[in-house]
Protein backbone atom coordinates (compact mmCIF):
# COMPACT_ATOMS: atom_id res chain seq x y z
CA UNK A 1 0.00 0.00 0.00
CA UNK A 2 1.38 3.51 -0.78
CA UNK A 3 1.95 5.85 2.21
CA UNK A 4 0.81 9.09 1.82
CA UNK A 5 2.09 12.62 3.15
CA UNK A 6 0.48 16.05 3.25
CA UNK A 7 2.23 18.58 0.98
CA UNK A 8 2.25 21.98 1.52
CA UNK A 9 2.19 24.89 -1.34
CA UNK A 10 2.46 28.28 -1.33
CA UNK A 11 -0.23 30.49 -3.46
CA UNK A 12 1.63 32.15 -5.76
CA UNK A 13 0.62 35.44 -4.68
CA UNK A 14 3.66 35.84 -2.22
CA UNK A 15 6.64 37.22 -4.46
CA UNK A 16 9.96 36.80 -2.64
CA UNK A 17 9.11 37.97 1.26
CA UNK A 18 7.14 38.88 3.28
CA UNK A 19 4.61 42.07 2.33
CA UNK A 20 5.27 42.43 -0.85
CA UNK A 21 2.31 40.77 -3.21
CA UNK A 22 2.25 40.95 -7.02
CA UNK A 23 -1.77 41.08 -7.69
CA UNK A 24 -3.29 40.73 -11.27
CA UNK A 25 -7.11 40.23 -10.39
CA UNK A 26 -9.70 41.01 -8.37
CA UNK A 27 -9.92 37.90 -7.21
CA UNK A 28 -6.80 38.48 -5.94
CA UNK A 29 -7.10 41.68 -4.39
CA UNK A 30 -10.10 39.96 -2.66
CA UNK A 31 -8.32 36.99 -1.43
CA UNK A 32 -5.55 39.83 0.19
CA UNK A 33 -8.11 42.29 1.47
CA UNK A 34 -11.19 39.73 2.67
CA UNK A 35 -10.05 39.03 6.06
CA UNK A 36 -8.75 41.97 7.11
CA UNK A 37 -12.12 43.75 5.90
CA UNK A 38 -14.29 41.18 7.08
CA UNK A 39 -12.56 41.92 10.99
CA UNK A 40 -12.63 45.75 10.41
CA UNK A 41 -16.24 45.29 9.39
CA UNK A 42 -17.17 42.75 11.53
CA UNK A 43 -15.99 44.76 14.87
CA UNK A 44 -17.99 47.66 13.09
CA UNK A 45 -21.04 46.33 13.29
CA UNK A 46 -20.68 44.01 15.81
CA UNK A 47 -22.24 46.16 19.01
CA UNK A 48 -25.98 46.93 16.30
CA UNK A 49 -25.98 43.21 16.34
CA UNK A 50 -25.74 43.15 20.30
CA UNK A 51 -28.68 46.00 20.73
CA UNK A 52 -30.61 43.54 22.33
CA UNK A 53 -28.01 42.44 24.90
CA UNK A 54 -26.46 45.49 26.99
CA UNK A 55 -24.82 43.44 29.36
CA UNK A 56 -22.59 41.80 26.10
CA UNK A 57 -22.00 45.24 24.78
CA UNK A 58 -20.43 46.18 28.06
CA UNK A 59 -18.62 42.78 27.42
CA UNK A 60 -17.49 43.67 24.29
CA UNK A 61 -16.19 47.24 25.08
CA UNK A 62 -13.79 45.81 27.85
CA UNK A 63 -12.77 42.65 25.15
CA UNK A 64 -11.27 45.39 23.43
CA UNK A 65 -9.87 46.86 26.17
CA UNK A 66 -8.33 44.02 26.92
CA UNK A 67 -6.97 43.40 23.54
CA UNK A 68 -5.30 46.85 22.70
CA UNK A 69 -3.53 45.48 26.01
CA UNK A 70 -2.79 42.15 24.22
CA UNK A 71 -1.39 44.33 21.45
CA UNK A 72 1.09 46.03 23.47
CA UNK A 73 2.29 42.85 25.12
CA UNK A 74 2.68 40.94 21.61
CA UNK A 75 4.55 43.67 20.71
CA UNK A 76 6.79 43.94 23.53
CA UNK A 77 7.55 40.79 23.82
CA UNK A 78 7.80 39.09 20.12
CA UNK A 79 9.02 42.36 18.18
CA UNK A 80 11.62 44.00 20.77
CA UNK A 81 12.05 41.29 23.18
CA UNK A 82 11.05 42.68 26.50
CA UNK A 83 8.66 40.26 28.16
CA UNK A 84 6.28 42.25 30.17
CA UNK A 85 4.79 40.62 33.05
CA UNK A 86 3.59 43.88 34.58
CA UNK A 87 0.50 45.03 32.41
CA UNK A 88 -1.43 45.94 35.11
CA UNK A 89 0.92 48.41 35.82
CA UNK A 90 0.07 50.92 32.49
CA UNK A 91 -3.95 49.83 32.85
CA UNK A 92 -3.62 51.23 36.88
CA UNK A 93 -1.53 54.10 36.13
CA UNK A 94 -3.98 55.11 33.16
CA UNK A 95 -7.04 54.38 35.52
CA UNK A 96 -5.77 56.55 38.19
CA UNK A 97 -4.57 59.26 36.01
CA UNK A 98 -8.00 59.45 34.54
CA UNK A 99 -9.25 59.75 37.76
CA UNK A 100 -6.76 62.56 38.92
CA UNK A 101 -7.70 64.31 35.81
CA UNK A 102 -11.60 64.26 36.03
CA UNK A 103 -11.93 63.73 39.53
CA UNK A 104 -9.88 65.79 41.34
CA UNK A 105 -9.43 68.58 38.43
CA UNK A 106 -12.68 68.38 36.95
CA UNK A 107 -11.39 68.20 33.25
CA UNK A 108 -14.29 66.50 31.09
CA UNK A 109 -13.54 63.34 29.51
CA UNK A 110 -12.58 64.93 26.44
CA UNK A 111 -9.39 65.91 28.24
CA UNK A 112 -8.66 63.55 30.70
CA UNK A 113 -8.97 60.51 28.60
CA UNK A 114 -6.13 61.16 26.07
CA UNK A 115 -4.37 63.44 28.72
CA UNK A 116 -4.27 59.96 31.44
CA UNK A 117 -3.06 58.14 28.16
CA UNK A 118 -0.48 60.28 27.35
CA UNK A 119 0.63 61.41 31.05
CA UNK A 120 0.16 57.77 31.89
CA UNK A 121 2.76 56.32 29.41
CA UNK A 122 5.44 58.85 30.26
CA UNK A 123 5.09 57.97 33.99
CA UNK A 124 5.06 54.45 33.42
CA UNK A 125 8.17 54.64 31.05
CA UNK A 126 9.79 56.54 33.63
CA UNK A 127 9.28 53.99 36.44
CA UNK A 128 10.55 51.09 33.66
CA UNK A 129 13.91 53.19 33.04
CA UNK A 130 16.07 51.69 35.63
CA UNK A 131 14.75 47.74 34.42
CA UNK A 132 15.15 48.96 30.90
CA UNK A 133 19.18 47.40 30.63
CA UNK A 134 18.03 43.95 31.99
CA UNK A 135 16.80 40.97 29.23
CA UNK A 136 14.55 37.62 29.24
CA UNK A 137 13.46 36.77 32.67
CA UNK A 138 14.90 39.33 34.83
CA UNK A 139 13.19 41.94 32.65
CA UNK A 140 10.24 40.01 33.32
CA UNK A 141 10.17 39.51 36.98
CA UNK A 142 10.94 42.52 37.79
CA UNK A 143 8.30 43.81 36.04
CA UNK A 144 5.47 41.62 37.35
CA UNK A 145 6.51 43.42 40.87
CA UNK A 146 5.70 46.88 39.50
CA UNK A 147 1.76 46.47 39.76
CA UNK A 148 2.26 44.77 43.37
CA UNK A 149 4.65 48.13 44.43
CA UNK A 150 2.12 50.59 43.05
CA UNK A 151 -1.47 48.95 44.68
CA UNK A 152 0.73 48.35 48.06
CA UNK A 153 2.24 52.13 47.87
CA UNK A 154 -1.55 53.47 47.30
CA UNK A 155 -2.63 50.66 50.36
CA UNK A 156 -0.42 51.75 52.66
CA UNK A 157 -0.06 55.26 52.36
CA UNK A 158 -4.42 55.64 51.95
CA UNK A 159 -3.57 57.80 49.23
CA UNK A 160 -5.74 58.29 45.47
CA UNK A 161 -8.67 56.95 47.74
CA UNK A 162 -6.83 54.01 49.50
CA UNK A 163 -8.74 51.16 49.26
CA UNK A 164 -11.89 52.41 48.52
CA UNK A 165 -10.93 53.65 45.21
CA UNK A 166 -11.76 57.04 43.48
CA UNK A 167 -15.25 56.65 42.38
CA UNK A 168 -17.64 59.61 40.50
CA UNK A 169 -15.70 59.48 37.47
CA UNK A 170 -17.17 60.86 34.50
CA UNK A 171 -18.66 58.41 32.38
CA UNK A 172 -19.48 58.70 28.70
CA UNK A 173 -21.93 60.65 27.02
CA UNK A 174 -23.94 58.05 25.00
CA UNK A 175 -23.46 54.20 24.84
CA UNK A 176 -22.04 54.72 20.82
CA UNK A 177 -19.31 57.23 22.21
CA UNK A 178 -18.70 54.35 24.86
CA UNK A 179 -18.31 51.27 22.14
CA UNK A 180 -16.48 53.27 19.05
CA UNK A 181 -14.09 55.07 21.13
CA UNK A 182 -12.30 51.42 21.98
CA UNK A 183 -12.99 49.92 18.69
CA UNK A 184 -11.42 52.81 16.57
CA UNK A 185 -8.82 52.77 19.08
CA UNK A 186 -8.13 48.67 18.83
CA UNK A 187 -8.37 49.24 15.09
CA UNK A 188 -6.37 52.15 14.65
CA UNK A 189 -3.24 50.35 16.93
CA UNK A 190 -3.92 47.32 15.32
CA UNK A 191 -3.19 48.77 11.65
CA UNK A 192 -0.96 51.24 12.78
CA UNK A 193 1.45 48.86 14.97
CA UNK A 194 1.29 46.10 11.73
CA UNK A 195 2.81 48.99 9.69
CA UNK A 196 4.87 50.39 12.18
CA UNK A 197 6.76 46.63 12.79
CA UNK A 198 7.27 46.64 8.97
CA UNK A 199 8.83 50.13 8.13
CA UNK A 200 12.55 50.48 8.65
CA UNK A 201 12.57 51.89 11.90
CA UNK A 202 10.49 49.08 13.25
CA UNK A 203 12.75 46.30 11.70
CA UNK A 204 15.02 48.26 14.15
CA UNK A 205 13.00 47.44 17.13
CA UNK A 206 12.79 43.55 15.93
CA UNK A 207 16.61 43.38 15.87
CA UNK A 208 17.26 44.25 18.92
CA UNK A 209 14.72 41.47 19.75
CA UNK A 210 17.10 39.05 17.57
CA UNK A 211 20.39 40.48 18.54
CA UNK A 212 20.88 43.94 20.64
CA UNK A 213 24.91 42.98 20.40
CA UNK A 214 24.98 43.83 16.55
CA UNK A 215 22.40 46.77 16.87
CA UNK A 216 24.95 48.04 19.36
CA UNK A 217 27.71 47.19 16.85
CA UNK A 218 25.57 49.11 14.45
CA UNK A 219 26.18 52.36 16.16
CA UNK A 220 22.44 52.45 17.63
CA UNK A 221 21.85 53.13 21.23
CA UNK A 222 19.50 49.86 22.61
CA UNK A 223 18.29 51.36 25.30
CA UNK A 224 17.15 54.40 23.37
CA UNK A 225 15.37 52.12 20.74
CA UNK A 226 13.82 50.51 24.60
CA UNK A 227 12.32 53.31 25.55
CA UNK A 228 10.37 54.30 22.59
CA UNK A 229 9.34 50.86 22.38
CA UNK A 230 8.13 50.99 26.35
CA UNK A 231 6.71 54.11 25.48
CA UNK A 232 4.18 53.06 22.59
CA UNK A 233 3.23 49.99 24.21
CA UNK A 234 2.39 52.04 27.32
CA UNK A 235 0.32 54.72 25.48
CA UNK A 236 -1.98 51.64 24.10
CA UNK A 237 -1.92 50.12 27.40
CA UNK A 238 -2.38 53.25 29.16
CA UNK A 239 -5.46 53.69 26.89
CA UNK A 240 -6.81 50.54 28.26
CA UNK A 241 -6.48 51.43 31.56
CA UNK A 242 -7.91 55.14 31.47
CA UNK A 243 -10.92 53.88 29.40
CA UNK A 244 -11.79 51.27 31.40
CA UNK A 245 -11.53 53.61 34.66
CA UNK A 246 -14.02 56.20 32.73
CA UNK A 247 -16.31 52.69 31.57
CA UNK A 248 -16.57 51.66 35.31
CA UNK A 249 -16.86 55.35 36.11
CA UNK A 250 -14.43 54.25 39.38
CA UNK A 251 -10.86 53.90 39.66
CA UNK A 252 -9.33 51.23 42.34
CA UNK A 253 -6.69 48.78 43.46
CA UNK A 254 -8.32 46.54 40.96
CA UNK A 255 -7.06 47.87 38.02
CA UNK A 256 -3.27 46.66 39.46
CA UNK A 257 -4.36 43.34 39.91
CA UNK A 258 -3.21 40.25 38.37
CA UNK A 259 -5.70 39.83 35.20
CA UNK A 260 -4.35 42.64 33.39
CA UNK A 261 -1.10 41.43 33.40
CA UNK A 262 -2.26 37.84 32.45
CA UNK A 263 -5.12 37.55 30.30
CA UNK A 264 -3.17 39.59 27.24
CA UNK A 265 -0.31 36.65 27.63
CA UNK A 266 -2.68 34.47 27.71
CA UNK A 267 -4.39 36.10 24.92
CA UNK A 268 -1.07 36.49 22.73
CA UNK A 269 -0.34 32.73 23.31
CA UNK A 270 -3.25 30.89 22.31
CA UNK A 271 -3.64 33.73 19.10
CA UNK A 272 -0.35 33.35 18.38
CA UNK A 273 2.64 35.69 19.13
CA UNK A 274 4.21 37.53 17.25
CA UNK A 275 1.51 38.35 14.69
CA UNK A 276 -0.43 41.18 16.45
CA UNK A 277 -4.09 39.88 15.20
CA UNK A 278 -3.74 37.23 17.33
CA UNK A 279 -3.28 39.14 20.29
CA UNK A 280 -6.79 40.68 19.48
CA UNK A 281 -8.64 37.06 18.43
CA UNK A 282 -6.96 35.92 21.69
CA UNK A 283 -8.75 38.46 23.97
CA UNK A 284 -11.72 38.39 21.82
CA UNK A 285 -11.76 34.56 23.38
CA UNK A 286 -10.72 34.63 26.42
CA UNK A 287 -12.81 37.35 27.66
CA UNK A 288 -16.03 36.44 26.43
CA UNK A 289 -14.98 32.84 27.43
CA UNK A 290 -14.61 34.08 31.34
CA UNK A 291 -17.98 35.38 31.27
CA UNK A 292 -19.57 32.98 30.01
CA UNK A 293 -18.27 30.93 32.80
CA UNK A 294 -19.39 33.16 35.67
CA UNK A 295 -22.37 31.03 35.07
CA UNK A 296 -19.95 28.18 36.37
CA UNK A 297 -19.05 29.53 39.96
CA UNK A 298 -16.06 28.33 41.66
CA UNK A 299 -15.64 25.86 38.23
CA UNK A 300 -14.81 28.75 36.39
CA UNK A 301 -11.03 28.62 36.80
CA UNK A 302 -10.99 24.66 36.19
CA UNK A 303 -12.61 25.42 32.89
CA UNK A 304 -10.52 28.19 31.83
CA UNK A 305 -7.19 26.24 32.25
CA UNK A 306 -8.47 23.48 30.68
CA UNK A 307 -9.15 25.56 27.31
CA UNK A 308 -5.91 27.25 28.10
CA UNK A 309 -4.09 23.55 28.26
CA UNK A 310 -5.86 22.08 25.81
CA UNK A 311 -4.92 25.35 23.02
CA UNK A 312 -0.90 25.18 24.57
CA UNK A 313 -1.36 21.01 24.32
CA UNK A 314 -2.90 21.34 20.94
CA UNK A 315 -1.71 24.42 19.31
CA UNK A 316 0.65 25.79 20.45
CA UNK A 317 1.90 27.60 17.83
CA UNK A 318 -1.36 29.67 17.69
CA UNK A 319 -4.37 29.87 16.41
CA UNK A 320 -3.53 32.75 13.92
CA UNK A 321 -0.55 31.02 12.73
CA UNK A 322 -2.63 27.85 12.34
CA UNK A 323 -5.02 29.90 10.07
CA UNK A 324 -2.06 32.45 8.33
CA UNK A 325 -1.05 28.75 7.07
CA UNK A 326 -3.95 27.30 5.97
CA UNK A 327 -5.11 29.82 4.23
CA UNK A 328 -1.57 31.11 2.23
CA UNK A 329 -0.82 27.50 1.17
CA UNK A 330 -2.94 24.53 -0.19
CA UNK A 331 -2.48 21.28 1.06
CA UNK A 332 -2.74 18.06 -0.85
CA UNK A 333 -1.95 14.39 -0.56
CA UNK A 334 0.94 13.17 -2.48
CA UNK A 335 2.42 9.24 -2.71
CA UNK A 336 5.72 8.90 -1.18
CA UNK B 1 49.96 52.24 2.30
CA UNK B 2 50.31 55.60 4.23
CA UNK B 3 52.42 55.01 7.40
CA UNK B 4 49.86 57.20 9.23
CA UNK B 5 48.40 55.02 12.10
CA UNK B 6 44.78 54.81 12.70
CA UNK B 7 44.37 52.81 15.48
CA UNK B 8 46.83 52.86 18.26
CA UNK B 9 46.52 50.44 21.19
CA UNK B 10 48.77 50.87 24.42
CA UNK B 11 49.12 48.55 27.29
CA UNK B 12 45.66 46.99 27.32
CA UNK B 13 45.18 44.83 30.22
CA UNK B 14 42.05 42.84 31.40
CA UNK B 15 41.65 40.16 33.54
CA UNK B 16 38.47 37.87 34.20
CA UNK B 17 38.43 36.73 38.06
CA UNK B 18 41.76 36.59 38.60
CA UNK B 19 42.41 34.79 34.90
CA UNK B 20 44.67 37.41 32.80
CA UNK B 21 43.35 37.16 29.27
CA UNK B 22 45.17 40.18 28.23
CA UNK B 23 48.29 41.63 29.53
CA UNK B 24 50.11 44.90 28.75
CA UNK B 25 49.26 44.37 24.59
CA UNK B 26 50.31 47.75 22.49
CA UNK B 27 49.93 47.72 18.61
CA UNK B 28 49.42 50.01 15.91
CA UNK B 29 47.73 49.73 12.91
CA UNK B 30 47.77 51.93 9.82
CA UNK B 31 45.06 53.16 7.56
CA UNK B 32 44.37 51.32 5.38
CA UNK B 33 46.19 48.15 5.88
CA UNK B 34 45.21 44.40 6.78
CA UNK B 35 46.36 43.47 10.10
CA UNK B 36 45.84 40.05 10.87
CA UNK B 37 46.04 39.11 14.93
CA UNK B 38 46.92 35.00 15.32
CA UNK B 39 47.04 32.65 18.65
CA UNK B 40 45.83 29.78 20.16
CA UNK B 41 42.58 29.19 21.47
CA UNK B 42 42.08 31.59 24.37
CA UNK B 43 44.77 33.24 23.70
CA UNK B 44 42.14 36.43 23.76
CA UNK B 45 41.89 37.46 20.52
CA UNK B 46 38.58 38.04 20.69
CA UNK B 47 38.61 39.64 24.36
CA UNK B 48 40.96 42.14 22.53
CA UNK B 49 38.45 42.97 19.49
CA UNK B 50 35.74 43.55 22.59
CA UNK B 51 37.63 45.91 24.58
CA UNK B 52 38.24 47.78 21.63
CA UNK B 53 34.78 47.91 20.28
CA UNK B 54 33.67 48.59 23.78
CA UNK B 55 31.92 45.34 24.84
CA UNK B 56 34.09 45.14 27.38
CA UNK B 57 35.67 47.88 29.49
CA UNK B 58 39.34 47.00 30.09
CA UNK B 59 41.14 47.17 33.55
CA UNK B 60 43.93 49.23 32.71
CA UNK B 61 45.23 50.57 29.18
CA UNK B 62 43.78 53.15 26.39
CA UNK B 63 42.74 52.71 23.18
CA UNK B 64 43.04 55.50 20.43
CA UNK B 65 41.40 56.20 17.34
CA UNK B 66 42.84 58.71 14.70
CA UNK B 67 44.15 60.79 17.59
CA UNK B 68 40.96 60.50 19.74
CA UNK B 69 41.06 58.53 23.19
CA UNK B 70 37.90 55.90 22.97
CA UNK B 71 38.51 53.69 26.14
CA UNK B 72 35.61 52.66 27.76
CA UNK B 73 33.19 54.24 25.36
CA UNK B 74 29.81 52.48 24.82
CA UNK B 75 29.75 50.26 22.13
CA UNK B 76 27.11 51.99 19.71
CA UNK B 77 29.37 55.52 20.30
CA UNK B 78 32.61 53.39 19.01
CA UNK B 79 30.59 52.18 15.98
CA UNK B 80 29.03 54.87 15.28
CA UNK B 81 32.84 56.95 14.69
CA UNK B 82 33.73 54.30 12.06
CA UNK B 83 34.58 51.12 13.51
CA UNK B 84 32.59 48.23 12.75
CA UNK B 85 32.82 44.27 13.66
CA UNK B 86 31.54 40.88 12.45
CA UNK B 87 30.69 38.41 15.43
CA UNK B 88 32.43 35.16 15.37
CA UNK B 89 29.20 33.56 16.56
CA UNK B 90 27.06 34.57 13.36
CA UNK B 91 24.59 36.75 15.06
CA UNK B 92 22.30 37.34 11.82
CA UNK B 93 18.51 38.77 12.65
CA UNK B 94 17.06 36.12 12.93
CA UNK B 95 13.14 36.68 11.78
CA UNK B 96 14.00 39.15 8.98
CA UNK B 97 14.88 38.13 5.53
CA UNK B 98 18.63 38.62 4.53
CA UNK B 99 18.37 41.89 3.02
CA UNK B 100 16.21 43.37 5.80
CA UNK B 101 19.19 42.85 8.22
CA UNK B 102 20.79 45.51 6.22
CA UNK B 103 18.59 47.99 7.09
CA UNK B 104 19.69 48.30 10.98
CA UNK B 105 22.34 49.57 9.84
CA UNK B 106 21.61 52.00 7.44
CA UNK B 107 19.11 53.40 9.94
CA UNK B 108 21.62 54.04 12.05
CA UNK B 109 22.82 57.55 13.00
CA UNK B 110 26.15 56.80 11.14
CA UNK B 111 24.50 55.67 8.00
CA UNK B 112 22.01 58.42 7.93
CA UNK B 113 24.68 60.75 7.96
CA UNK B 114 27.45 59.16 5.15
CA UNK B 115 25.00 57.10 3.37
CA UNK B 116 25.42 52.64 3.34
CA UNK B 117 29.10 51.79 1.54
CA UNK B 118 30.07 54.77 -1.26
CA UNK B 119 27.46 56.78 -0.18
CA UNK B 120 23.70 55.30 -1.18
CA UNK B 121 20.97 55.39 0.71
CA UNK B 122 21.45 58.76 2.48
CA UNK B 123 17.92 60.18 1.17
CA UNK B 124 17.20 57.05 -0.96
CA UNK B 125 15.27 53.98 -0.50
CA UNK B 126 17.10 51.62 1.80
CA UNK B 127 15.52 48.24 0.43
CA UNK B 128 17.75 49.16 -2.67
CA UNK B 129 20.87 50.06 -1.28
CA UNK B 130 20.85 47.01 0.89
CA UNK B 131 20.31 44.97 -2.33
CA UNK B 132 23.20 46.49 -4.32
CA UNK B 133 25.54 46.03 -0.98
CA UNK B 134 24.40 42.05 -0.66
CA UNK B 135 25.24 41.76 -4.59
CA UNK B 136 28.84 43.45 -3.86
CA UNK B 137 29.22 40.92 -1.41
CA UNK B 138 27.88 38.00 -3.29
CA UNK B 139 24.42 37.11 -3.12
CA UNK B 140 23.04 37.18 -6.54
CA UNK B 141 20.62 39.96 -7.28
CA UNK B 142 18.10 38.01 -8.80
CA UNK B 143 18.31 35.08 -7.00
CA UNK B 144 15.93 34.18 -4.19
CA UNK B 145 19.29 34.34 -1.34
CA UNK B 146 18.95 37.96 -0.66
CA UNK B 147 15.17 37.32 0.42
CA UNK B 148 15.44 34.50 1.93
CA UNK B 149 14.93 34.50 5.67
CA UNK B 150 18.63 34.96 7.72
CA UNK B 151 18.40 32.07 10.03
CA UNK B 152 17.28 29.56 6.53
CA UNK B 153 20.99 30.74 4.70
CA UNK B 154 24.19 28.93 4.23
CA UNK B 155 26.76 29.18 6.32
CA UNK B 156 28.87 31.12 3.88
CA UNK B 157 25.83 33.56 3.25
CA UNK B 158 26.02 34.14 6.96
CA UNK B 159 29.72 35.19 7.08
CA UNK B 160 29.19 37.28 4.20
CA UNK B 161 25.99 38.54 5.92
CA UNK B 162 27.83 39.90 8.99
CA UNK B 163 30.22 41.37 6.26
CA UNK B 164 27.83 43.21 4.35
CA UNK B 165 26.19 44.45 7.79
CA UNK B 166 29.24 46.26 8.66
CA UNK B 167 30.06 47.61 5.49
CA UNK B 168 26.64 49.26 5.87
CA UNK B 169 27.90 51.11 8.76
CA UNK B 170 30.86 52.74 6.34
CA UNK B 171 33.45 52.39 8.38
CA UNK B 172 36.93 53.50 8.34
CA UNK B 173 37.99 50.17 10.40
CA UNK B 174 36.66 46.84 9.87
CA UNK B 175 36.93 44.29 12.91
CA UNK B 176 36.49 40.62 11.61
CA UNK B 177 36.09 37.50 13.74
CA UNK B 178 36.90 34.48 12.19
CA UNK B 179 35.13 35.06 8.40
CA UNK B 180 37.09 32.30 7.30
CA UNK B 181 36.81 29.15 9.94
CA UNK B 182 33.81 26.86 9.26
CA UNK B 183 33.75 27.67 5.24
CA UNK B 184 35.06 25.65 2.92
CA UNK B 185 38.10 26.22 0.53
CA UNK B 186 35.94 27.45 -2.11
CA UNK B 187 33.81 29.40 0.08
CA UNK B 188 36.77 31.07 0.92
CA UNK B 189 38.38 31.52 -2.21
CA UNK B 190 35.32 33.49 -2.88
CA UNK B 191 35.38 35.64 0.25
CA UNK B 192 39.60 36.34 -0.48
CA UNK B 193 38.58 39.07 -3.75
CA UNK B 194 36.15 41.00 -1.08
CA UNK B 195 38.68 41.25 1.64
CA UNK B 196 40.39 42.65 -1.16
CA UNK B 197 38.06 44.76 -2.82
CA UNK B 198 37.29 46.31 0.65
CA UNK B 199 41.12 46.80 1.42
CA UNK B 200 41.05 49.13 -2.07
CA UNK B 201 37.67 51.25 -1.45
CA UNK B 202 40.79 52.41 1.89
CA UNK B 203 39.11 50.18 4.84
CA UNK B 204 41.34 49.04 7.31
CA UNK B 205 41.04 45.57 8.16
CA UNK B 206 41.99 43.81 11.13
CA UNK B 207 41.31 40.26 11.33
CA UNK B 208 41.12 37.52 13.95
CA UNK B 209 41.92 34.01 11.92
CA UNK B 210 42.88 30.54 12.41
CA UNK B 211 43.29 29.55 9.51
CA UNK B 212 46.66 31.12 8.82
CA UNK B 213 47.17 30.15 5.27
CA UNK B 214 44.52 32.30 3.95
CA UNK B 215 45.21 34.67 6.21
CA UNK B 216 48.73 35.39 4.93
CA UNK B 217 47.57 35.38 1.23
CA UNK B 218 45.79 38.97 2.09
CA UNK B 219 47.39 40.51 5.36
CA UNK B 220 50.13 42.85 5.45
CA UNK B 221 51.30 42.43 9.12
CA UNK B 222 50.53 40.22 11.76
CA UNK B 223 50.32 40.47 15.73
CA UNK B 224 50.78 36.56 17.44
CA UNK B 225 48.91 36.80 20.96
CA UNK B 226 49.57 34.00 23.09
CA UNK B 227 47.94 33.50 26.84
CA UNK B 228 46.97 37.48 26.73
CA UNK B 229 50.59 38.56 25.99
CA UNK B 230 51.60 39.61 22.23
CA UNK B 231 54.94 37.47 21.33
CA UNK B 232 55.54 38.73 17.95
CA UNK B 233 54.59 41.39 15.05
CA UNK B 234 55.29 42.08 11.28
CA UNK B 235 55.36 40.25 8.69
CA UNK B 236 53.57 37.51 8.39
CA UNK B 237 56.19 34.95 6.77
CA UNK B 238 58.77 36.08 9.11
CA UNK B 239 56.96 36.24 12.05
CA UNK B 240 55.57 32.61 11.58
CA UNK B 241 59.27 31.67 11.55
CA UNK B 242 60.18 33.19 14.86
CA UNK B 243 60.83 30.40 17.54
CA UNK B 244 58.69 31.45 20.26
CA UNK B 245 55.26 32.22 17.43
CA UNK B 246 56.44 28.29 16.63
CA UNK B 247 56.58 26.48 20.07
CA UNK B 248 53.64 28.43 21.41
CA UNK B 249 51.37 28.78 18.22
CA UNK B 250 52.23 25.96 16.38
CA UNK B 251 53.65 23.34 18.27
CA UNK B 252 55.75 22.20 16.23
CA UNK B 253 58.84 21.85 14.36
CA UNK B 254 57.53 20.88 10.91
CA UNK B 255 55.30 24.21 9.49
CA UNK B 256 54.97 24.59 6.14
CA UNK B 257 52.72 28.18 5.22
Amino acid sequence: MDELRKERVDRSLKVRTEGIYAISSMEEIIYLLGPRLLFVVGILILPFLLEAAPYWKRVMSIMCAYAIIAISFDFLSNFVGLVCLGGALFTGVGGYFAAIFNHYLSLPIYFSLPLATLCGAIFCTLVLLPALPLRGVYFAIVTLMYPLLFSRIIEAQNILGGTNGISGIESFPNPYMEQYTVILILVFSLFGMRRFVNEDIGLVFRGVKDNDQAVKASGINVTTIKIYAVFLASVMACFSGAYIAHLYMWAGLSLFALDFSIIPIASTVIGGGGTLIGAVIGSFILVPLSEILRAAGTLRIVIYCVVLTLFILFKSEGLMIYLQRKYHQFERWVKV
Amino acid sequence: MSEEVILSVKNLSKSFWGLKALIDVSFDVRKGEIFGIIGPNGSGKTTLINCITGFIKPDSGRVYFKDKEITGLKPHKIAHMGIARTFQIMRPYYSLPAYKNLIIPLWSPRAKKLGGWRGGGKHGDRDTVAVDILEEIGFERDSRVPYKLASTLPTGYQKRLELARSLALRPEIIFCDEVFSGLSMSEIAGMIPLIEKMKMEGITLIMIEHRLRELFRVADRVMVLNFGEKIAEGDPHKVIEDKRVKEAYLGSEHVEV
